[in-house]
C-alpha cells in the first residue's frame, strides 16, 4: 500500500509549474499575435496561420527532434545562446517552457483569435475616433469584451500542457526536479512495475483534467471558435 | 469651413461604382447627404472621418489640412475631432453610459459636460448602468451623448433614426436639434428620409450613385421645383351621370366629368383620380 508520506510529489509540482508558466507566457504572446492576425492585411497571414497551427497534427516527437537540433550547443543556434546568452536549453527545464510554449500556440492562439473576430469592428473605430491609442483600445475596450475567449484560452492550454510528453520527453530527458514531469514519471513508474505511484499521478492529472474540461464545455464553450478566414 | 474633394473607387454589390464627392459647409453648420442605399454616403462620412482612405482628394479644415493626396498628408482619424454615431452605435458593453462617455472624453474626462450631456439626453437615472439594459431609443441617445462627448467639431450621423419608431424618431430628432443648438457643432446626417432631412438640415447634397447631383436647401431640392401638379387618389365609383362618373374618396363624393361611361367603369371599381395641387388648401382638424 502506498503511504502518501512516502510519495515523491515533485513530478507534479513541477508539471503545475511548467503548466502554470507556459500559459501565462503564451497569454503574453498570443494577445499580440492574434491582435495582428486578426487585423493585419499582410500576405503572410496564411503561412502563419498553418506554422502556428501545425502542433495540432505533428507527432509532438518531430518538434522535439528539431528542438533537441536547434537547441543542441553543437549547433550554430544552440552554440551562439550558450556563449552570448549563457542559455543551455537542452535537457533543461527553461528548454521545456520555450517547447511548451510553441507546443501549446494554437490552444491559446485558437480562442484569442475568435474572441478578436467576435467584436464588432466599430469598437476599435469608435476609440480610434475619440483619440484613444491603439494600447488604450486593446486595453479598456477590446480585451474586456473578450474575457470569455481569454478565459477558454488560458484554461486549454494548462490543460494541454499537463499532458504534455512526446516534446517534453525530447528535449527534456527526464531530470528529476529539473525536467521529469508527471506524465514522463507515470510512464518509468509502469516501466519499474511500480503501479502505485503511477496510479496517484495518473489520478491527480485525470482529475485536473476533467474539472478544466468541465467548465470548458460547460461555460466556455461557446467561445471556442473556428480558426476564422 | 470645411471643404472636402473625395474620390474613391467603390466596389460593391452592383459591381465597381466611382465616389466622386465634392461638398464645403461653415462651422456650426446642419447638413444632410440624401440618396438612396448603395450611393455611397457612408462612404463618404468615413473618408471625412479618416476610417476610409480616398484614393485621390484632398480635406481641409480652415487652414489645417487633414487629406492630401498629392502631398501625401493623411491626419489619423483620432487628430479630426470628429464625432462619429455608427449605425449600430458601437457602445462598449463592458462599461457602464457613463463610463461610455468619460472615455469618449479623453484621459481627463470632462465630468461637468458628461452630467450635462446625461442630462440633455435624460439618461441620468440610467447612466451606471450597462448598454445592454437601455431600450433602443435610449441607446441612440446615449450614443449620441457618448459621440459630443468627446467636444467634436463635426459630428457625423450614419442614419440615426432607423430602427425607431415615429415616435422615438422625433423624440431623437428634438434631442439632437437641442444639442446641436446648444454646443453649435457642424453635423452630416447621412439619410434616406426625406422629410427628416428637412426638418433637421439647413442645406442637403443629394447623392446619387456615387455623384452629387443636387446641393443646396431642402426647400428648393426637394420642394418648389419638384412639386407635382397634381396628387392621385384612389376613388371609388358609386354612380353613373349623364356627364360621368359619381365617385367616393375618402369618405366624400364628387362628380368625375368623363366620356368614357362605358363598363370599363363599373359600380364598386377603383379609379385613380388626378386633382390639381395648385388649389390645395389647408384644412384645420383641430376643432
Amino acid at each position: 500500500m502506498l503511504s502518501l508520506n512516502s510519495v515523491n510529489w515533485d513530478p507534479l509540482l513541477l508539471t503545475l509549474k511548467l503548466a502554470i508558466l507556459t500559459t501565462v507566457l503564451l497569454l503574453l504572446v498570443a494577445i499580440p499575435l492574434g491582435y495582428w492576425l486578426a487585423y493585419s492585411k499582410t500576405k503572410l497571414k496564411p503561412i502563419l496561420t498553418v506554422l502556428i497551427s501545425m502542433p495540432l497534427v505533428l507527432p509532438p516527437t518531430v518538434l522535439g527532434f528539431y528542438f533537441l537540433i536547434a537547441f543542441s550547443p553543437n549547433n550554430a543556434f544552440g552554440a551562439w545562446l550558450d556563449s552570448v546568452l549563457g542559455l543551455r536549453l537542452v535537457f533543461s527545464f527553461g528548454g521545456l517552457v520555450i517547447a511548451s510554449m510553441l507546443y501549446g500556440l494554437p490552444f491559446m492562439i485558437h480562442p484569442v483569435l475568435a474572441g478578436f473576430k467576435s467584436l464588432p469592428p466599430q469598437y476599435k473605430e469608435a476609440s480610434k475616433l475619440m483619440g484613444r491609442s491603439r494600447l488604450d483600445t486593446l486595453r479598456q475596450v477590446l480585451l474586456p469584451n473578450m474575457k470569455p475567449a481569454l478565459m477558454s484560452g488560458l484554461v486549454l492550454t494548462f490543460a494541454h500542457t499537463l499532458g504534455e510528453f512526446g516534446v517534453v520527453l525530447m528535449i527534456g530527458g527526464a531530470i528529476p526536479e529539473k525536467t521529469r514531469v508527471a506524465s514522463i514519471a507515470i510512464y518509468e513508474e509502469v516501466e519499474k512495475l511500480n503501479f502505485g505511484q503511477a496510479h496517484l499521478y495518473s489520478l491527480v492529472l485525470f482529475l485536473i483534467s476533467f474539472v478544466i474540461l468541465f467548465w470548458v464545455y460547460t461555460r466556455g464553450a461557446k467561445n471556442w471558435g473556428g480558426f476564422g478566414k | 469651413m470645411i471643404k472636402a474633394h473625395l474620390h474613391k473607387t467603390l466596389k460593391g454589390p452592383n459591381g465597381v461604382m466611382p465616389l466622386d464627392v465634392d461638398i464645403q459647409f461653415e462651422q456650426g453648420s446642419f447638413n444632410a447627404l440624401f440618396g438612396p442605399s448603395g450611393a455611397g454616403k457612408t462612404s463618404t462620412l468615413r473618408m471625412l472621418s479618416g476610417l476610409l482612405s480616398p484614393e485621390s482628394g484632398k480635406i481641409t479644415n480652415h487652414n489645417e489640412v487633414w487629406f492630401d493626396s498629392e502631398k501625401s498628408v493623411n491626419l489619423a482619424a483620432g487628430k479630426r475631432n470628429i464625432g462619429y454615431l455608427f449605425q449600430d452605435l458601437a457602445l462598449f458593453p463592458n462599461m457602464s453610459i457613463r463610463q461610455n462617455l468619460q472615455y469618449a472624453s479623453g484621459k481627463n474626462p470632462n465630468n461637468a459636460l458628461i452630467a450635462e450631456l446625461l442630462r440633455l439626453t435624460e439618461l441620468e437615472s440610467l447612466a451606471d448602468q450597462k448598454p445592454y439594459v437601455l431600450s433602443g431609443g435610449q441607446a441612440k441617445r446615449a450614443a449620441l451623448a457618448r459621440a459630443l462627448a468627446q467636444e467634436p467639431q463635426l459630428l457625423l450621423l450614419d442614419e440615426p433614426f432607423t430602427a425607431l419608431d415615429q415616435k422615438l424618431r422625433l423624440e431623437f430628432q428634438d434631442h439632437l436639434l437641442e444639442l446641436h443648438s446648444r454646443f453649435g457643432f457642424s453635423v452630416i446626417l447621412v439619410s434616406h428620409d426625406l422629410p427628416e432631412v428637412c426638418k433637421l438640415a439647413a442645406h442637403v447634397w443629394v447623392l446619387d450613385n456615387g455623384s452629387i447631383t443636387r446641393s443646396g436647401s431642402p426647400a428648393i431640392i426637394f420642394g418648389l421645383d419638384r412639386s407635382d401638379k397634381q396628387v392621385t387618389v384612389l376613388a371609388q365609383v358609386i354612380a353613373k351621370t349623364a356627364t360621368g362618373l359619381m365617385v367616393s374618396a375618402n369618405g366624400q363624393q364628387f362628380e368625375i366629368k368623363t366620356d368614357h361611361t362605358n363598363d370599363k367603369y363599373g359600380l364598386g371599381s377603383w379609379v385613380p383620380v388626378g386633382l390639381p395641387t395648385d388649389s390645395a388648401t389647408l384644412l384645420d382638424n383641430n376643432e
